[in-house]
């Protein structure tokens, strides 16, 4: 914590970022973003294991970006979506500097984004046991049985869109459930609307996705939408070889093709 | 009882399926009437949320078919709905629709008995399925509620 804070004042105080995007006390016993622009406050800042909040998402809002050059508290998840960002050209690379934290929530030195690239390419990266026991359960269900929890499970969703504005990589500005020539979605939050919205979301995301669960964890009913994305992450991986956030030149899955991609389910 | 006719959507490309289903058509090749043809102008361009549509406005089965690989006149367009279906077919099944009621298929312009022989198989094969209740009934329960 004292060392995020220093490292904060020094970018502060020497210029080289304009904001530092990290995690600060909120109220009853929560954390919440914080933005500090003033080297004085860097004691705001703190860092614990209640800070899960992928921060990244702050990385394309207007708002923080016309700041200036932004310092980012950034634990791996985080790295890995920065990555997504810069290889989809949402952010500049050298834009960010990114305040590093490893597993032992230690602050790690990343003097440019290349070695935080080299750093991910070793760190150990896995989805909970919880997800991943919760995908497990799912995947040996029959059809029957996965469409009767998914329309069941997503039925009390009432579309506040937590989980896209949770979500770094849900950054466009016009998205296609507000589209409605066509109407993609049925707009109702009913069984029906719902299914089709988390479809839609997962599809977007397929092979994007960084499976940092902070979509999961945004929803107020404890929806776990969460899985779907990291199923899409877990397939772009097996079918394509492709997985999200470890370099700054991702390759996307649907804008490419391989001429031998499998294709045994066409007749 | 009359046996049940399921509504077949079929999302083809200008350039091979459909000219193939014409082909179909002008050599008096007789094939399933329960297929209704969509034309596009490339497989590429299919979203897949229209085949959502299809489900949601009562169809019990789709087709999508368009040029062989290596033959799209846009050259690439199926080697992108390609990867599209890959993906989309994996998160169909995670979430419980049934894909075998997604035939997909290459049928180029000059195969036209093999378009009809697609059509009926694929037929055959969602008169033996059923309606696709599942999915029409999760429609409807968002119509009542609306009620």
């Amino acid at each position: 914590m004292e060392s995020i804070r220093k490292k904060a004042k020094e970018l502060l105080d020497s210029k080289q970022v304009q904001v530092i995007i990290g995690y600060e006390n909120g109220t009853s016993n929560k954390v919440r973003a914080a933005f500090i622009t003033d080297p004085t406050q860097v004691d705001r800042l703190i860092y614990d294991e209640r800070c899960t909040q992928n921060l990244a998402v702050y990385l394309v809002k207007h708002e923080v970006k016309h700041l200036g050059k932004m310092g980012i508290v950034a634990t791996i998840p985080v790295m890995r979506t920065i990555n997504m960002l810069i290889s989809e050209e949402q952010v500049k690379p050298e834009n960010v500097v990114v305040l590093g934290i490893g597993e032992d929530g230690k602050l790690l030195d990343f003097p440019d984004l290349t070695v935080m690239e080299s750093f991910l390419q070793k760190a150990k990266i896995e989805i909970t046991a919880k997800d991943k026991e919760a995908m497990e359960k799912l995947k040996k269900m029959t059809t029957q049985e996965k469409f009767d929890y998914w329309s069941n499970a997503l039925e009390t969703c009432f579309k506040c869109y937590a989980c896209r504005s949770s979500c770094p990589l849900c950054y466009c500005t016009r998205c296609a459930v507000e589209c409605n020539q066509p109407q993609w979605i049925p707009v109702q939050a009913n069984k029906n609307g719902n299914y089709e919205w988390h479809m839609l979301r997962a599809m977007h995301l397929a092979g994007r996705c960084v499976s940092c669960g902070d979509c999961g964890r945004a929803c107020p009913l404890d929806i776990p939408v969460h899985l779907l994305t990291m199923h899409m992450a877990e397939e772009s991986k097996r079918l394509f070889g492709v997985d999200s956030g470890f370099s700054m030149k991702m390759e996307s899955v649907l804008s490419n093709y391989k001429l031998d991609d499998k294709d045994n389910f066409i007749q | 009882m009359s046996e049940f006719e399921p509504k077949i959507v079929a999302f083809v490309c200008n350039w091979c399926t459909y000219a193939g289903a014409d082909l179909t058509g002008t050599s008096r090749i007789k094939y399933a009437a329960n297929v209704k043809i969509i034309r596009f102008p490339c497989t590429g361009r299919i979203d897949f949320m229209l085949l959502m549509k299809a489900f949601q406005n009562g169809a019990d089965g789709i087709i999508v078919s368009g040029c062989h690989p290596n033959d799209c006149h846009y050259s690439s367009g199926n080697f992108h709905a390609k990867r599209r279906w890959m993906v989309f077919r994996e998160l169909l099944d995670y979430m419980g629709v049934d894909i075998e009621r997604i035939t997909f298929s290459w049928v180029s312009a000059a195969e036209g008995a093999r378009w009809a022989e697609i059509v009926n198989t694929t037929t055959d094969k969602l008169r033996k399925l059923g309606p696709y209740t599942n999915y029409q009934n999760l429609v409807k329960s968002g119509i009542e509620e609306e009620l």
